[in-house]
């Protein structure tokens, strides 16, 4: 099916996130999208599959024939089915019932014989194995992802939208997956292939056009020029700030194969020493690991191997209160969610951290304490503001202020996201005095310009692989966004090593 | 206990828990497709009250059913609008409108107070009432009766048979995906809640018109069966057969605790009154056991072929909530 955009836009309040997008799919291709974390990828694919509907003047154009897409069940009887990140299927349910729900047709009662004849073919087709009475939850992600392609195709999907579908399942289990795409386009299929990771979409697409800041910047055919895709992702070279050298060489915190674990990701054997008053940013998409051992590092994450050592002092498997009291300080990305209490005024927030004696709150220090505080973090505020009255940047200057003093490392986890310049130049300064203090920094961040500007070493993440540190003086926007988009790593492959 | 006593017995053992099933399967149908009525008890209470004063005033007995339906259905309604539309907590609303409906309904009953009213009649079904046995344990039941037989297998084949029913399963379980293969979720919500709360209403004139004809007011002895009602749809599992069975093991109990008392005179009256909850809990303690992680580790060192059978009953007894009970839908 020929798939045509036309002048996409789409805004949420004050945002605009598809700029008048054109795109032109013609039919039995492989189309990948690609673009980082809110470049509009998302927004465009809910558009065309239904979930949300573009702004009036935009057009959406199959086989020739303009349409108006008003929900996910219009999308397909258009022939637009869309394989979700997390499958939206029915973990509790037989695998028979998950395939057969969604069909309207055959009355009342649903013909189970057909459906499971049906359910056999096209298995055999692709060769996918299931029993159709089994149970959804005993499959993997990757199997449930090839029952909801299975279903999407039962359906009579003529275009199917992938929203990064490779996070989560197995080498083996990829390679099953795009195996069974490129089957497809024979079919006259068309496939849309939204992902970040430079090296599926470069193995698997026909064309490729990137997204960023809600723009199509560009398209591109093989061969494909893996740095200029690099650098349409991420907009232009940064030119780096002042850098001052680490000055001492005294170990802060140690890592000595340190090896990590959840439902999705393994990280395995890392070894890190962080200096006393170093940077170290940690790059990567959300969700490649950084999170997990960023929580490792503040304790709040138990490693399942190796060693965490605090200025020679043994942390490995203490509680997070042991870490809080080693002088290690954890700001997680959801001010109002982890780090402030909503409904709790500055002052209740300071006289908190400063763990008082005794049973009652003094209310006169409180204030005091609240009032010099907000003036020497410049916070717009007054001791009884609501912390969710205030905006981000004010919500971030005062946990920066909440932070304990004297400190040994500070995590923070996006911690200008969302700011205006004047913020980030602000917390930035504030949280370089603590370095020149001792205290050394580990964070995340997905914005590459702040983590070359800032950081003295760069760790990259990529589904659970770590790179070994990266020195920020030498390396660039490109051989990070390489990195983060998988392409360069030394076991994978290695043909851009 | 001669054999004839014995089986009067248990045959008011099926009709009574008649109510308790209307109940049961009226919560299950509201809580799988995602909204908890709580109400349960006061809507009871107020079904079996209004259902009583209308029978009495229109001297029809149909009429009263048909009111205490309408009932249930326009406390589930508010408990619809409430959780729904508005987005409240369901537990909030639901609980005060369970103490709301129960005070309403003993109020507005103090004029039916002790009246003698219409009352439905046994209606053996020829033939079969014949059979030995089995036809006067099932039936010389009253019209009711047979009706919650017959729910029973209605409520099972809409929920595991039917197309819809197989998305009213995917509604509670995951409305986004639900809604992705073309539900209309809360439209979906808001009859499923009506409906249940209509079959929850059907369960108070069976009792003010059939199985204890008429009104009593605060002793009436209704209050309490609401709660008991949504503690089996637990049970249960939110499947109509399952719970079925738990609205029979209660009356039974029930029964056995007044049949028991005089055979049993050294223990208290009240323990066999009351006993009935406790071993409820038991029940359903036992009944969710394959959920907990120490029964796991049992089973993983015990040898094969018993595993698997352990498991495979585990599995089947075993009943987990429909994963978005109790919260809202939002369109992406």
């Amino acid at each position: 099916m020929n798939v045509e955009l036309k002048n996409i836009h789409k805004h949420f309040g004050n945002v605009h996130a598809n700029k008048g997008i054109n795109l032109n799919i013609p039919s039995g291709t492989i189309q990948g999208i690609l673009g980082e974390n809110g470049a509009g990828k998302s927004t465009l694919m809910k558009i065309l599959s239904g979930f949300i509907q573009a702004d009036s003047g935009s057009e959406i154009i199959l086989d020739g024939k303009s349409v108006t897409i008003d929900s996910p069940a219009d999308a397909i009887h258009h022939g637009v089915g869309m394989l979700h990140q997390d499958p939206l299927d029915f973990p509790p349910m037989k695998v028979l019932d998950n395939f057969i729900l969604g069909r309207f047709t055959g009355g009342l009662f649903p013909n189970r014989k057909e459906a499971t004849q049906d359910f056999n073919l096209l298995a055999k087709e692709f060769d996918f194995s299931f029993d159709p009475e089994s149970y959804v939850d005993s499959l993997t992600v990757g199997e449930r992802q090839q029952l909801e392609i299975m279903r999407l195709l039962w359906l009579g999907a003529r275009v199917l939208i992938l929203d990064e579908p490779t996070t989560g399942i197995s080498a083996s289990q990829k390679s099953k997956l795009f195996s069974t795409l490129k089957k497809l386009p024979e079919q006259a299929m068309t496939i849309i292939f939204v992902s970040h990771k430079l090296e599926d979409v470069e193995s698997l697409c026909d064309q490729v056009a990137v997204l960023q800041a809600g723009e199509l910047v560009g398209e591109m055919k093989p061969p494909f020029n893996t740095s200029k895709l690099v650098e349409m992702m991420f907009g232009k070279v940064v030119t780096l700030g002042e850098r001052q050298p680490v000055l001492t060489n005294e170990t802060m915190l140690e890592l000595k194969n340190v090896s990590l674990e959840d439902v999705r990701l393994k990280i395995k054997n890392v070894d890190l020493n962080l200096c006393a008053g170093e940077v170290i940013g940690l790059a990567g998409m959300e969700g490649s690991g950084q999170g997990m051992f960023i929580r490792a590092c503040a304790g709040l994450v138990r490693p399942v191997g190796g060693r965490v050592k605090l200025k020679g002092q043994d942390l490995t498997g203490k509680s997070y209160h042991a870490y809080k009291n080693a002088g290690v300080n954890f700001l997680p990305a959801a001010r109002l969610e982890e780090g402030l209490v909503p409904g709790l005024s500055l002052t209740d927030h300071f006289v908190l951290a400063e763990q008082p004696k005794g049973i009652f709150i003094d209310r006169v220090a409180g204030q005091n304490l609240a009032e010099d505080r907000i003036k020497s973090f410049n916070i717009r505020g007054t001791p009884l503001s609501m912390v969710e009255s205030l905006s981000g940047g004010n919500q971030q200057r005062a946990e920066l202020a909440l932070l304990q003093d004297p400190l040994s490392l500070v995590l923070l986890e996006h911690p200008t996201r969302g700011l205006d310049i004047e913020s980030v130049i602000y917390i930035w300064s504030k949280l370089k005095e603590r370095c020149r203090q001792g205290a050394s920094i580990i964070f995340i961040s997905s914005d590459l310009e702040e983590i070359l500007q800032y950081s003295d070493r760069v760790l990259v993440f990529f589904s659970g692989k770590v790179s070994p540190p990266i020195d920020a003086a030498t390396t660039s926007v490109e051989q990070l966004g390489q990195l983060i988009g998988g392409k360069g790593w030394p076991e994978k492959g290695g043909s851009h090593a | 206990m001669n054999q004839e006593n014995l089986l009067v017995g248990l045959a008011g053992v099926l009709a009574a828990a008649a109510p308790i099933i209307f109940a049961v399967l009226g919560e299950t149908f509201s809580e799988r497709a995602g909204v908890i009525n709580l109400s349960m008890n006061g809507t009871i209470l107020l079904s079996a009250m209004g259902g009583f004063a209308v029978a009495y005033n229109t001297d029809s007995i149909l009429l009263g059913f048909l009111a205490g339906m309408l009932i249930g259905a326009l406390v589930a309604l508010v408990v619809a609008f409430a959780s729904i539309t508005l987005k409240q907590s369901q537990v909030a609303v639901g609980f005060v409108l369970a103490l709301t409906c129960r005070d309403l309904a003993y109020f507005l009953g103090n004029p039916y107070m002790g009246q003698a009213g219409p009352r439905l009649q046994a209606l053996p079904i020829p033939v079969l009432s014949d059979i030995p046995i089995i036809g006067s344990l099932f039936f010389r039941q009253e019209a009711i009766t047979y009706i919650s037989f017959i729910a029973i297998y209605l409520a099972w084949l809409w929920i595991f048979r039917t197309r819809p029913g197989l998305m009213l399963q995917g509604i509670g379980e995951k409305p986004a995906a639900a809604f992705i293969r073309g539900a209309n979720v809360n439209l979906m919500r808001y009859v499923y809640t009506v409906i249940g709360g209509a079959l929850i209403g059907l369960a108070g004139p069976t009792y003010s018109l059939a199985i204890r004809a008429g009104w009593m007011g605060t002793i009436s002895g209704l209050d309490g069966i609401g709660w008991i009602a949504l503690s089996i749809t637990i049970f249960g599992g939110w499947n109509p057969s399952r719970a079925a069975f738990g609205a029979y093991l209660f009356a039974l109990l029930q029964w056995l605790g007044l049949v028991l008392q005089p055979v049993l005179t050294q223990v208290p009256s009240q323990v066999l009154q009351v006993a009935p909850f406790p071993l409820m809990i038991l029940t359903l303690l036992l009944v969710n056991i394959g959920n907990a992680e120490w029964v796991e580790r049992a089973l993983a060192a015990m040898p094969e072929t018993t595993r698997k059978f352990l498991s495979k009953l585990l599995r089947a007894m075993r009943a987990s909530p429909p994963a978005a009970l109790g919260v809202p839908f939002e369109r992406d």
